[in-house]
């Protein structure tokens, strides 16, 4: 790669180009061609930054100076002044308050904001993530290289398992393990699948990766089917994730011309292709054997389990199937170390956490920290306090597997076991802020109509379990609701968790759960006084069904 | 066999061609056969599932089965345009309620309808992975984010 004075990053973020980042990147081109500079300053694509209030955004190197929001007008000045002159046009700079995430991350470097610790979004937002070179500048296929030309499949397995790596999809199941099981099947075939059908509500990390990271994903899934034996693997996109996958498979086809993917990689005598498959809007795809089934050209039902996927999975072959921010965790670990890898987070969940920050908040975005802080640190620190200096009410974790958090938890360090003990869950790691406009029992209704919505219908307790809820919900938010109706959904809640087939359905309950536990009063308040305490809900007296 | 008009029968036969051709007939790639025809179409006529039907050498009840579970597809006719709006809750605590109200305010439409002179269809879909930037839709293939109530009317005068 050449090397250049100045290098200029345009975002390219679904955002962004919808604002018309395309047509900045052009007018840069032509700018630069008409200063005779275009050999001297390489102009390439940044990916999504994480934080989407100054957009579109362009990042100069090596100052780091970051211009936000800009127009195609604006771009004369810009060369003219900072490339041309070398001052930073100072009027178009983003302010402060809308630096925030990734960019954060870059202004702490100057020690104006807390810093993030990356390593699953460490290149993301750096490099252009269309091209396969860049990433190679960047430390790429290194651990690649190194697993095949020095280490045997055992050795990967340990440094895993040493690593203390969880499952980053919401469940948090050791990684090495998981690894371990689908290593020990005995198969002339085997399967690696990356879980790319990030559905949470309020998740999209999986995204930033696929989108500005895509080549750690291939490299991770090589290491793992090398590991455990497979030469084939899938990543499995939602639909609606079109950039991801357009992105992801101009990857692969430049991986495999490099011959990092495809026969005897490295001289190894190790063979490992990968497919896109693209989801169709299904939520119940992100669970791992529903996945499996929709890959198969099914309808996204889960299977019974056992046999789990790791003897029985794709096309009845073992199958290990990850998290995209699981697997982006891989190749860092490989290069490093599992002892690095330790050294940070909690000792009992190593490692970072990439969160979404959501709501009543100033900054809005993704954060990548250390397994272990707290709810009040990230609201104060990264979010920039409460909007509108409103107060705190509670955080919901996000979709399925997530909690809601009353304020009185918000000093609970963030990693699996506290969160364990206090009996709520981490979930996806998206974190929506609420504060006091916001209604309780409206809140749970939106959660518990998402479920009603997503279920795929295939066990009673969750298809007729969250309906009835969301009738009941709806009915005490029109203020017809009954202390009954308390009660029954306690029970709905119970039967749920009991009986439901699969994770879905599980943990569907959950927000009803935490509701009652937490904020019963306010759920009375709509039975016993026919009031919002917020205003909230209509409250009509009208029974919905 | 429902009998299309033979022109569009001639275009679904065209558009089933295109996705076998480009995907071919195994069965890992019906979900992105279906996507693709329903993506040309606008949704899945009858006439496609069952060309699918012979070529999979499946029933076509199957076949109906996968297209009427996926969320992206659709196995009846929408509108010119397809307006998908976030109704989770990243969407509706920043506002999402409001400018929801205001798309059937200036739609006319309740939600899952077609309007009558065929332009639009309104429908809810689930987090679209887009949260930081709440509340907001899909038109089509185009994504609007930190849309207010008042900017709905300018952003549907966009399409015609």
């Amino acid at each position: 790669m050449k090397t250049a004075r100045s290098m200029v990053l345009v975002s390219a973020d679904p955002e962004s180009i919808r604002r018309g980042s395309e047509k900045i990147y052009s007018t840069f081109q032509e700018e630069l061609s008409q200063l005779g500079l275009q050999d001297e300053i390489s102009l390439s694509w940044l990916s999504d930054s994480g934080r989407h209030n100054a957009l579109p955004m362009v990042v100069i190197y090596p100052e780091a100076v970051i211009y936000g929001p800009i127009t195609p007008e604006d771009v004369p000045y810009i060369v003219e002044e900072h490339l041309n002159k070398g001052r930073i046009a100072s009027s178009l700079v983003a302010p402060i308050h809308e630096l925030s995430g990734r960019i954060a991350w870059l202004s702490s470097r100057k020690g104006t904001l807390p810093a993030e610790k990356r390593i699953v979004l460490e290149r993301a937002g750096i490099i252009n993530p269309e091209d396969v070179q860049d990433y190679i500048l960047h430390n790429g296929y290194k651990a690649l290289g190194k697993v095949l030309i020095t280490m045997n499949p055992l050795d990967v397995l340990n440094e895993v398992d040493a690593s203390g790596l969880k499952g980053r999809g919401g469940a948090g199941f050791p990684t090495g393990q998981k690894w371990r099981f689908v290593s020990k099947a005995t198969s002339n075939k085997k399967y690696v699948i990356c879980n790319a059908d990030e559905s949470e509500p309020g998740t999209f990390k999986d995204r930033l990766v696929l989108e500005g990271d895509p080549h750690s994903i291939i490299e991770a899934m090589a290491i793992a089917g090398y590991a455990v034996g497979a030469d084939e693997g899938y990543i499995y996109i939602r639909g609606e994730y079109a950039l991801a996958q357009e992105r992801m498979r101009l990857a692969i086809s430049q991986a495999q011309e490099l011959g990092l993917l495809g026969d005897n990689i490295f001289n190894s005598g190790f063979n490992f292709n990968i497919h896109v498959h693209s989801g169709a809007g299904a939520y119940i795809c992100g669970e791992e054997t529903a996945l499996i089934e929709s890959i198969e050209g099914k309808r996204g039902e889960p299977r019974s389990r056992p046999p789990y996927p790791t003897t029985n999975g794709l096309w009845k072959k073992p199958t290990l199937v990850n998290n995209v921010e699981t697997l982006a965790n891989i190749p860092a670990i490989i290069r490093k170390g599992a002892s690095w890898y330790r050294s940070i987070g909690t000792p009992k969940s190593p490692g970072t956490k990439v969160y979404t920050i959501l709501g009543n908040v100033n900054a809005t975005g993704l954060i990548e920290v250390q397994m272990g802080i707290t709810l009040r640190e990230v609201i104060t620190i990264y979010a920039h306090g409460m909007k509108g200096n409103s107060t705190f009410k509670l955080a919901q974790t996000g979709g399925s597997s997530g909690s809601i958090i009353p304020a009185s938890l918000q000093d609970t360090p963030m990693d699996f076991e506290s969160f364990n003990k206090a009996g709520v869950a981490l979930g996806s790691g998206a974190l929506l802020i609420c504060n006091e406009d916001t209604c309780i029992v409206d809140l749970c209704k939106v959660l518990v109509n998402f479920f009603k919505n997503e279920s795929c219908g295939k066990c009673n307790p969750c298809r007729i379990g969250n309906d009835r809820a969301y009738q009941i919900l709806s009915n005490i938010a029109e203020g017809v609701g009954t202390m009954q109706d308390m009660k029954d959904l306690e029970s709905i809640e119970m039967y749920l968790y009991q009986m439901s087939n699969c994770g879905l359905g599980q943990t569907a309950g959950t927000p009803i759960k935490d509701t009652l536990s937490h904020f019963r009063a306010e759920v009375e308040a709509h039975i016993k006084l026919k009031i919002c305490p917020t205003g909230v809900c209509r409250m009509s007296g009208h029974k919905v069904n | 066999m429902i009998v299309l008009d033979a022109d569009i029968s001639v275009k679904v036969h065209k558009a089933v061609q295109d996705a076998i051709q480009k995907y071919g007939a195994s069965d890992d790639e019906l979900i992105p056969i279906l996507i693709h025809i329903n993506h040309d179409l606008g949704y899945l006529p009858s006439q496609a599932l069952e060309e699918l039907s012979v070529i999979f050498k499946k029933p076509k009840s199957k076949i109906f089965s996968v297209a009427s579970f996926y969320g992206m597809l659709s196995t009846t006719p929408v509108g010119r345009h397809v307006i998908r709006f976030c109704e989770s809750a990243p969407c509706h605590v920043v506002g999402g309620r409001v400018v929801f109200q205001a798309l059937i305010d200036v739609l006319k439409i309740n939600p899952g309808e077609t309007s009558k002179d065929g332009k639009w269809t309104l429908l809810t879909t689930s987090c679209l992975g887009i949260c930081a930037v709440g509340p907001a839709f899909i038109v089509d293939d185009d994504i609007y984010g930190n849309v207010a109530p008042a900017q709905v009317q300018t952003i549907l005068a966009r399409y015609e």
